[in-house]
């Protein structure tokens, strides 16, 4: 499968990431040598292959709800690139 | 006597009996950064001062009699994706790069309580991306052995770091080899222990499935100590083993004799360098010497190991990298509105390599291409772990190269991702299979040294440890150091 100029465009919108034009050529070609790569595995079959997301034999794990301490407010906003009354603050969303 | 070149445990004796304290240990070693990291670039933070200050409480400690455990006083560091409290830590990101955590990792926390002495943060491939340390944002790390040589990656600035004498040990990660194929590169000992065994509670996550902290030290004994120090269950980290953890040193002296260990055929493939091969195969006679039964097997899988770690493991960061988006912490550069604000503090954030990973796993779940690349990765994983399955019931042990080459020099695959990926073809798979895997000297090709990997069954670090230590009392790879050209 071939990877087009177009869909890498439509994957940097979202990924969130804004490319050059240079970044556009580059990662087409690079994705494209990547994914021709990956190809291979479609000479596999796993027609009745379960997938593994994850190798512990973990189902759920619970605790007991019971209420304790998180990370306080001022330490949770120490790193925040602006805030303001005690929270996050971003440009406006809603218009 | 040079204090650098001391192991953990020479060390730990000699503190102990009173002969050095923790505050002369602690300060020769920052003179050994300081005379070495002009060439070396191991660390992307120093903390000299509090390494100090925590040295003369472990030594006041220690006058006035209290019980201490074997890595109380003994400085160390950490790779800079493991949170610590009000010290910076920057995944050698731009985008973390002014970044101070909140909170410790358990690691951490587990280290500090062992009365660790913490001299700083170490480089790394950004956001633990990448073979060779040159993904790093700030300045690439060199190896120890050759200036001009990579020193693998990503745990690049943490095995440097203990191959030069700048720390007596460090915490990596593992993700694809990240701990194995450095300490490979560097001719120190890496182990990655079974997925689970060690908390990841405040390691910043690249692939959460395949993520795991682990112990790099100049030997097996000092994997042991430090692994004992980090492991075991963690309330903050529910994919931690709520499992007993085992007295790793006091079963290293266990015999090896009919210990049976087997060859993965598919992992001495072709572009192997054959002086690799050859340091690999004495290894394994010397094993066969010591009375092991050791037996060439195969996993047939193991070629789609790489395509579908690659598939896997850029799924699982486009969807963790997510986070970064200028709101709660780290860099952020403004827009006209707050997609723009996204766009612009993520695009001047991310180097090219994790935008790279970020392209290809966002694909890779997108509509469409999900069932074909991301759910047949998955399936992929099954076979690979169903093959080591298979081969753990004949054999305890596998062993294998750890790199098919010796430290590549710097800039050699810098502009080509593809053979940059291809270095971790010996690693990979026991990611995919969330197995314990250990690296060790095993010889030198040209100066430049060797690693053997042995790979074990979940959860069983002990025979892992066991079957190296066996090997290292038997050969000295593990006690030559790099000559640095300092006095």
């Amino acid at each position: 499968m071939a990877i087009t100029k177009n869909e890498v465009e439509h994957v940097a919108l979202l990924a969130r990431l804004k490319l050059s034009s240079e970044e556009m050529e580059a990662y087409t070609e690079q994705l494209n040598a990547i994914l021709g790569y990956m190809d291979k595995l479609d000479t596999l079959d796993t027609g009745n292959v379960e997938p593994t997301a994850h190798v512990l034999p973990l189902r759920n794990v619970f605790r007991e709800d019971v209420e304790r301490p998180g990370l306080a407010k001022e330490k949770a906003l120490a790193g925040a690139p602006e805030a303001s009354e005690g929270q996050f603050k971003v440009p406006r969303v809603v218009g | 006597m040079e204090l650098h070149n001391l192991t953990v445990s020479e060390l730990s004796k000699l503190l102990a009996k009173g002969e050095v304290s923790s505050v002369e240990v602690t300060t020769a070693i920052i003179d050994r950064i300081e005379a070495v990291e002009n060439r070396v670039q191991a660390y992307v933070t120093r903390t000299a001062e509090k390494a100090l200050e925590q040295a003369k409480a472990i030594d006041e400690a220690r006058a006035k009699g209290e019980e201490l455990g074997p890595l109380a006083g003994v400085p160390m560091a950490l790779k800079d994706n493991i949170c610590t409290e009000g010290i910076r830590t920057t995944c050698s990101s731009r985008i973390l790069a002014d970044w101070v955590p909140p909170y410790d990792a358990t690691v951490v926390r587990n280290l500090k309580d062992a009365g660790s002495v913490m001299l700083g943060k170490l480089n790394m491939d950004e956001f633990a991306m990448g073979s060779s340390n040159e993904n790093s944002s700030f300045f690439p790390t060199h190896n120890p052995w050759d200036y001009d040589r990579v020193p693998g990656g990503s745990s690049g600035g943490a095995v440097a770091a203990v191959a030069a004498g700048e720390a007596f040990y460090s915490l990596g990660s593992d993700t694809g080899g990240s701990i194995r194929q450095p300490a490979s590169f560097c001719g120190v000992v890496g182990m990655k222990p079974t997925y689970g065994r060690v908390s990841r509670y405040g390691l910043i996550a690249f692939a959460s499935s395949l993520d795991q902290i682990g112990p790099i030290t100049k030997d097996v004994t000092d994997c042991a100590l430090v692994q004992k120090a980090i492991a075991g269950h963690d309330a903050h980290d529910s994919t931690s083993a709520d499992l007993p953890v085992p007295d790793y040193q006091e079963a290293l002296k266990a015999e090896i004799k009919g210990l049976k260990i087997g060859i993965p055929k598919e992992y001495f493939a072709e572009g192997m360098e054959p002086e690799v091969e050859e340091s690999v195969r004495k290894a394994i006679a010397k094993f066969e010497e010591l009375g092991a039964i050791c037996e060439e097997t195969s996993l047939p899988h193991t070629e789609y190991a790489l395509p579908a770690y690659y598939l896997v493991a850029t799924a699982e960061a486009s969807s963790n990298l997510a986070r970064y988006d200028g709101v709660s912490y780290g860099l952020r550069v403004p827009g006209k509105d707050i997609v723009e604000m996204y766009m612009n503090t993520r695009s001047e954030g991310f180097g090219p390599e994790v935008k790279r990973r970020i392209m290809l796993g966002t694909y890779a779940l997108s509509s469409g291409y999900y069932d074909a690349y991301y759910l047949k990765a998955l399936k992929v994983r099954t076979l690979i772990r169903k093959d080591f399955d298979e081969a753990f019931k004949r054999y305890d042990v596998l062993a294998t190269p750890t790199s098919p080459t010796v430290a590549f020099k710097l800039g050699e695959k810098a502009g080509d991702p593809l053979a940059m990926y291809l270095s971790d073809l010996c690693t990979i798979p026991i990611n995919m299979a969330g197995l314990p895997a250990i690296s060790l000297p095993c010889g030198f090709s040209q100066g430049l040294p060797i690693g053997l990997q042995l790979i074990g069954k979940p959860f069983d670090e002990t025979t892992l440890l066991q079957a190296a230590y066996a090997f290292e009392q038997n050969t000295d790879y593990h006690r030559q150091r790099p000559d640095l050209g300092v006095a």
